[in-house]
């Protein structure tokens, strides 16, 4: 059954079964694969991107759930051309190395940022510990969402 | 990022027009080991493996995988920095898989000396291994040998184009070579006349070089030296880095694989009929002891998947760890005796009286890469193209040739971005069933998605190890130490997979322990192997990341035996100045000595890779356990090329090291690895990250790789830490199982 669903957007209607997660529905029906695949049991934190405006694990979201929602994934929060102010602070502080982990680290970030402009650390310790990274960037990833916050700020 | 079939046919394109094709540059003739493998691509014409240059600019060959170790970004400035150009004005590829990329510098330290005996036997020794790594031509990435091999290749690659370049301009001009300079990517004239490298391409590559190029004095450094931004960061920011999961093409197919959890054992049978039946399914491709399910979507496979039944064969090693645990403590004896390649002074006749004894174990580990295992294969037209981010691209050609029956050049071989490596994506299993389900789809092409259940259960693990230590201390110091450490052998199992046979010992078996600097007057270090068990893999800094965990927990015991302070206890038995000299470092860097009230700290040293590497941890006690409230790291790596990515090289193995020493743990039970995902074999997340303090010193005789050499010292650091603050010794990994952390 077609299912309609405001991507990046752009209304999308897919023909995909109900029970798809929104994440396989995004990397294989509209390929858009910025949004990583790393355990398909909301533990990594990979496949994060915003339903409506908040910070969802897209591997949990069942597509019949995503109807009619908006949904923004890391190629609708900025572009190289146009990067969002989080994934400047990203590239300013150099965070990524394998970069596996990092487009749901910036859209986790960016959710933060939404509703806590001006986080304290246990604020960005507490919205950020769902999101792992095997290569160990989280000092740089601290000091991206503060920069972030400033940056939104227009500090 | 683009890839090389994608050069390739935009230099076809252009190939008719202006420049015929690109040019290949850099200083390789004079030696030709192996054929250049851009020769005959396209119309272009080629000096060098490592720079092509055509109609959108200057293209960098990196001959090294990008697992995040920033390796792209240093390899290409390496050349950057001799051609004149900017980082931002060229862009960087995997090359494609070929001798021609073989790692020098792999074998450099598979050698029986002290990584800091620089003697002319040492060297000797060390330069013939080039040899052997030359002859199996293994384009490997690992061991923190790619700056090591990288350094002057790619330097000279970077010269060597220049200097062609500039003799190019030099005859258009009818001008001295002298007369000419280089900037912005082109060579400049004294009257100002500039002609691009673009323009002179196809001029250049005719051009033969006299002698080898001078590569540039340090003092001239614009760019090597100093921190530079990633070629790979804007990418890996916005989603827009394609890794092997990535890849989309017309007609795709979606697969995953099923795979005996008794690990290396054969599938027996399986009913797949109701899987079968299952919407999107389109195939049941029986791969080496499982099947692949192939589907219109990755989570069509996944399901599917989980509703196929299977007869495993049972596994033909101990069923559980407590076993495996007792074939190690059984096999420390002189019949599995491995190596003694440590026997300074008459250990033997120093042991005596009071003996300090002390025993240690670790257990197995997976990788646990963010990315799980992935490859993409297409058959079509008597052709294989296969897509991975893999460490070993030319094993890769010969396991596809062998699979295929194909000849190696109907084979192209796609090295994609790695979504972490640490040494798992040295394997070929995934890369073999993509290979396998793609002669069953001929003519589609599939892509193979691991679970991350599947991923975690068939991993390619750290071998389990255990140690005993004996030692004496006499006036304060240590006169006799006597480490033993057994485990299987992790070069057996991986080689052997290769189809490499290994003769004589296993040197990873007491890496770690038998070569550290310590000047301990009667020391020795014997290696015992066990009998293989299940499959093992290079584990970030392999032998180190056990065997340091044991020497320098029983240092610091010792230490606190000789009521003596334990970094000033290291110092007493260390003369090597690079190795003091990071000590040094993490002391004034952590104020050592002056711990905040309630709070302790460890500290441990090891060399590993040819790199001193020192690190500080201190620790406290919260309601909720022991929390981590600052780190301090320091290494010595000879040349820092890039500061900025050494720093998060060095922090980010800690973090690795620190993950496995607090909670990582694989575990058997009736031959199945009982772990499945990220909930029980949990890495080290944000909130217990602390603060980490870098410092990268520049003391050692020559250039090292930097990858490694910070994961061993993290987990005796803390072990160290949590005896300073709670006096309980903690002698087996992870630490959690008699701790409990914030």
């Amino acid at each position: 059954m077609p299912t309609t669903l405001t991507v990046n957007g752009t209304a999308q209607t897919v023909d995909l079964p109900a029970d798809m997660p929104l994440l396989w529905v995004l990397r294989e029906g509209l390929n858009l694969t910025g949004t990583k695949f790393g355990c398909g049991i909301a533990s990594c934190g990979a496949c994060t991107v915003h339903m409506n405006g908040e910070a969802v694990r897209s591997c949990q979201v069942p597509l019949s759930d995503a109807a009619g929602a908006e949904i923004v994934t890391i190629e609708g929060l900025g572009n190289p051309a146009a990067l969002h102010a989080v994934q400047a602070a990203w590239v300013a502080a150099q965070v990524a190395q394998c970069g596996f982990c990092q487009s749901g680290q910036i859209m986790q970030a960016a959710a933060l940022l939404t509703t806590t402009p001006d986080p304290t650390d246990a604020d960005i310790d507490t919205a950020m510990e769902g999101n792992l990274c095997r290569c160990g960037t989280y000092p740089r990833i601290r000091a991206a969402v503060k920069d972030a916050a400033n940056r939104l700020k227009g500090v | 990022m683009a890839s090389i079939g994608k050069i390739a046919r935009r230099t076809f394109l252009f190939g008719a027009v202006a420049i015929a094709g690109g040019a290949a540059f850099g200083w390789w003739k004079h030696k030709t080991p192996y054929g250049n493998p851009l020769e005959g691509m396209a119309d272009t014409s080629t000096l060098n493996p490592y720079v092509l240059i055509d109609a959108d600019g200057v293209t960098i060959i990196a001959p090294r995988a990008e697992m995040g170790q920033g390796i792209h970004t240093t390899l290409a400035a390496l050349v950057a920095e001799e051609m004149d150009l900017d980082l931002a004005d060229v862009r960087v590829i995997h090359g494609p898989a070929s001798s021609a990329y073989f790692n020098g510098g792999m074998m450099r330290e598979g050698v029986p000396f002290l990584p800091i005996d620089e003697s002319w036997l040492a060297n000797t020794m060390r330069d013939a291994m080039v040899i052997p790594a030359k002859f199996l031509g293994m384009q490997m990435t690992g061991g923190s040998t790619s700056v090591v091999d990288g350094y002057d290749k790619m330097r000279l690659a970077g010269a060597a184009a220049r200097a062609t370049l500039v003799q190019a301009a030099a005859t258009r001009l009818g001008v001295d070579v002298s007369t000419l300079k280089t900037a912005g990517g082109a060579v400049v004239a004294a009257d100002g006349t500039s002609l691009t490298y673009i323009e002179l391409a196809a001029d250049a590559a005719k051009v033969s070089l006299n002698a080898a190029p001078e590569p540039k004095a340090r003092s001239e450094w614009r760019l090597l030296g100093k921190t530079q931004p990633r070629v790979d960061m804007v990418a890996k920011s916005t989603g827009t880095a394609t890794f092997t999961g990535d890849l989309r093409l017309p007609g795709m197919v979606y697969a995953t694989v099923k795979v005996n959890p008794n690990l290396g054992a054969p599938m027996n049978s399986y009913d797949a009929s109701a899987a079968e039946a299952m919407p999107g399914v389109q195939k049941i491709v029986p791969v080496p002891g499982g099947v692949a399910v192939v589907a219109t979507s990755t989570w069509a496979a996944f399901q599917a998947a989980e509703a196929i039944s299977f007869d495993w064969a049972p596994a033909s090693y101990p069923a559980d760890s407590a076993a495996m645990m007792q074939v190690l403590a059984d096999s420390m004896t002189p019949d599995f005796q491995d190596s003694r390649s440590r026997n300074d002074g008459d250990v033997d006749a120093a042991l005596t009286g009071d003996i300090f004894t002390a025993e240690y174990s670790v257990p197995l580990l997976a990788h646990a890469t963010m990315e799980p295992m992935t490859a993409a294969a297409l058959l079509k037209d008597g052709k294989l193209t296969v897509w991975a981010g893999n460490q070993a691209p030319t094993q890769m050609l010969t396991e596809a040739a062998n699979l295929t029956g194909l000849p190696k050049d109907k084979i192209s071989v796609e090295i994609m971005l790695m979504g972490g490596g640490f040494g798992r994506r040295t394997d070929m299993d995934v890369v073999t069933q993509a290979i396998t389900v793609a002669k069953a789809m001929e003519g589609t092409p599939v892509l193979v998605t691991w679970s991350r259940e599947e991923d975690m259960t068939h991993g390619l693990y750290r071998p389990a190890a255990m140690s005993r230590v004996r030692a004496r201390l006499d006036g304060g110091l240590v006169t006799a130490f006597d480490l033993s450490s057994v485990s299987s052998s992790v070069m057996a199992s991986q080689l052997g997979r290769f189809g490499i046979n290994v003769p004589g010992a296993d040197p990873t078996i007491v890496q770690g322990a038998s070569d550290q600097p310590y000047t301990f007057a009667n020391y020795r270090v014997t290696g015992y192997r066990a009998p293989d068990m299940i499959p093992l893999g290079f584990w970030r800094s392999v032998g180190n990341s056990q065997n340091v965990f044991f020497s320098e927990s029983a240092v610091d015991e010792l230490a606190h035996l000789a009521g003596a302070d334990p970094l000033e206890f290291r110092m007493s038995h260390l003369t090597h100045e690079p190795s003091r000299a990071v000590l040094q470092a993490v002391a004034e860097m952590s104020n050592w000595g002056k711990v905040p009230a309630g709070h302790a700290r460890g500290v441990a040293f090891c060399m590993a890779f040819g790199v001193p590497s020192a690190q500080v941890i201190e620790i406290t006690n919260t309601d909720a356990g022991i929390k981590i409230t600052n780190a301090w790291a320091a290494v010595d790596v000879g040349i820092a090329l890039d500061p900025g990515n050494l720093e998060a090289q060095v922090s980010g193995a800690m973090v690795y090291g620190l993950s496995a020493a607090i909670r990582g743990e694989i575990t058997l039970a009736e031959g199945k690895v009982q772990q499945q995902t990220f909930w029980d074999y949990e890495p080290l997340r944000l909130p217990q990250m602390p603060p980490v303090q870098v410092r990268v010193l520049e003391n050692m005789p020559s250039i090292r790789g930097i990858g490694e050499p910070g994961t061993p010292p993290a987990a005796p650091a803390l072990a160290n830490a949590i005896f300073a603050l709670t006096g309980q010794r903690l002698r087996d990994l992870p630490f959690s199982k008699a701790a409990t952390f914030a």
